[in-house]
């Protein structure tokens, strides 16, 4: 008996909890279908006004290149993450020394350090680069992700020694190792890191905020956060853009919901 | 082994040079910078020395010292109660005999897929005075009136924490999961057929076992809340309600970009980050430490 009020309190728990969890998707799918007024009065009914809503949506932004510029943003920061951090993750696990782990523990010192305390300083090096406004100063600063290059080192730690030593008596050269080997062997762990890093530069606020200040250079993150803080907010245009800003993570998570909290692991072995 | 072993050094720092030339320029440089910047006074680019004057400045700005107050109620409020959340859906979802666990933890991970922006925008029109949440609870008979959620600032505050924790606790408890999945099933069932009660099974053998992943969430989690920006700039714009939240990010973001820029000042506010989160995570270290002992 008490064994079975045990688990109807924990079906219980666990349903208001996953209720909890869920419910602000579909009001954001609900939102994007009803008109201003009526999200703020609490209308859980879907409305008609999700046509209206997208045709101001595209009146207010040029959805497109607010799409081309995210997209862009995030490829090449990902691309150019993968590289740098996988390569030295590597390296800092396979090419050790007591300099080599010094400098690696300095870095995880450094994780700790808020993204605040580095802002402003980062904003005079880009102006006095005269990248302000530009791309490259919002993907510059990301690409030597500390977390990232931990993640591959960690990784790393499970390649098979004998691969490389046999590789090495094969006579292949230490970038031909990593290229050939290395990579199609971790394969797993670069689909996880992929999806870290593509998201965190997806969703990214702070650091582009601060950056890009004309409005065909911004990122649909970025125009969701001021159709939002407009004097009087139209509400179901802000979720139309929400809904299309959160699509791709969302496909991403059921896609590859495997590699994802694999990946979140990945730092914790 | 085919080469000698100065060239594979070599190679070594060739495949690490590239992302420590990135963190020479974007990470050490900036710290430097800013440590070098909190001593100097001024508007805009013009800069003088100023010593400890930024320092001296702290002690007397009421701002401040509010946001830093919120910037640590939010804290010891807020990551404790999701901790145990993460930590109690865990535990109930890693009962194998458990009908639907796959669904039960997609759908409360599924929070960590929205960006901070997206989410703030959902909480903010979700609590809105006449908002759904208001109705919902006035159905439940829980309260008689809306409750101010954003133009109050202790409502305010409660709003950004419920936030956080609708968005972390998930994430969170993937790391319980996994940690769970290593603790043998054997300890158990014997633990079972001595007639240990439930309870004490998680006490004695549960919650010992959790220690790193409670501490490695913690850890996380802290110097994340003590960098709060995007939810609280999002949803209470301008610090909220009489600044009730106003956090140390959002005042540094503030003294730099949005009045007259601040640099050096702002450098200063920002080292107060950098320090308590040297300070806390040393305490959360030795706290570990301490219980691991007996």
């Amino acid at each position: 008996m008490n064994r079975q009020l045990h688990r109807i309190m924990v079906y219980a728990l666990l349903s208001i909890a996953a209720f909890v969890s869920v419910f602000p998707f579909l009001w954001l799918i609900l939102g994007a279908t009803n008109i201003s007024p009526d999200i703020l009065s609490g209308k859980t009914t879907p409305g008609h006004a999700l046509f209206d809503n997208i045709v101001k949506l595209t009146q207010q932004v040029d959805l497109l290149q607010l799409f081309y510029n995210s997209t862009k943003i995030a490829v090449i920061a990902t691309a150019l993450t993968l590289v740098v951090a996988s390569l030295s993750g590597y390296a800092f696990e396979i090419f050790r020394s007591k300099l080599s782990d010094r400098i690696f523990a300095g870095l995880l010192a450094m994780l700790s350090i808020p993204f605040a305390a580095l802002m402003i300083p980062l904003f005079v090096i880009m102006a006095k680069l005269h990248l302000i406004n530009t791309h490259t100063a919002v993907i510059i600063p990301t690409i030597a992700s500390i977390f990232i290059i931990f993640y591959f080192r960690q990784a790393t730690k499970s390649f098979p020694t004998e691969l490389r030593d046999a590789a090495r008596v094969d006579g292949l050269k230490e970038w031909q190792i990593f290229l050939y080997i290395y990579v199609p062997v971790m394969r797993s762990t670069y689909a996880a890191a992929t999806i870290i890093i593509f998201m965190a530069n997806w969703n990214n606020y702070l650091w582009p905020l601060i950056v890009l200040q004309t409005n065909d250079t911004k990122t649909i993150t970025l125009a969701v956060a001021s159709l939002l803080s407009a004097y009087v907010p139209d509400y179901g245009v802000v979720m139309v853009a929400t809904t299309l800003a959160t699509l791709p993570t969302l496909f991403i998570f059921f896609v590859l919901q495997k590699q994802f909290v694999q990946g979140l692991l990945g730092s914790l072995k | 082994m085919a080469q000698a072993p100065g060239k594979t050094t070599l190679t070594g720092w060739l495949f690490k040079g590239p992302a420590l030339t990135l963190l020479a320029f974007f990470m050490v440089y900036p710290i430097l910078s800013s440590l070098w910047m909190s001593l100097q006074v001024g508007k805009g680019m013009n800069f003088s020395f100023g010593g400890f004057a930024n320092m001296w400045r702290l002690t007397q700005d009421a701002v401040f010292q509010q946001a830093l107050l919120n910037t640590l109620t939010l804290l010891v409020v807020q990551v404790p109660i999701m901790i145990t959340l993460a930590m109690l859906m865990a535990v109930a979802l890693n009962d194998p005999s458990l009908k639907g666990r796959g669904l039960f933890r997609t759908a409360i991970f599924l929070p960590c897929v929205t960006s901070l922006v997206a989410y703030s925008v959902l909480f903010k029109s979700m609590f809105a005075y006449d908002g759904v949440v208001n109705r919902f609870l006035e159905a439940l008979h829980i309260m008689d009136q809306p409750i101010p959620w954003l133009s109050d600032a202790f409502w305010a505050k409660t709003l950004i924490i419920l936030a956080i924790t609708w968005r972390w606790t998930g994430y969170n408890m993937i790391f319980f999961l996994a940690s769970l999945q290593n603790i043998d099933p054997s300890i158990y069932e014997a633990a079972r057929i001595d007639g240990i009660p439930r309870w004490a099974q998680f006490i004695k053998i549960t919650l010992p076992a959790l220690k790193p992943v409670i501490l490695f969430t913690t850890v996380t989690s802290t110097i994340g809340t003590l960098q709060l920006f995007d939810e609280v700039n999002t949803i209470t714009p301008l610090g909220g309600p009489s600044n009730s939240t106003l956090t140390l990010s959002l005042y540094i973001y503030q003294l730099s970009f949005k009045f007259m820029p601040s640099f050096g000042y702002a450098a200063t506010v920002s080292y107060v980050i950098v320090v308590l989160v040297m300070i806390l995570s040393f305490i959360q270290f030795v706290v570990a430490r301490e219980r691991r002992r007996p």
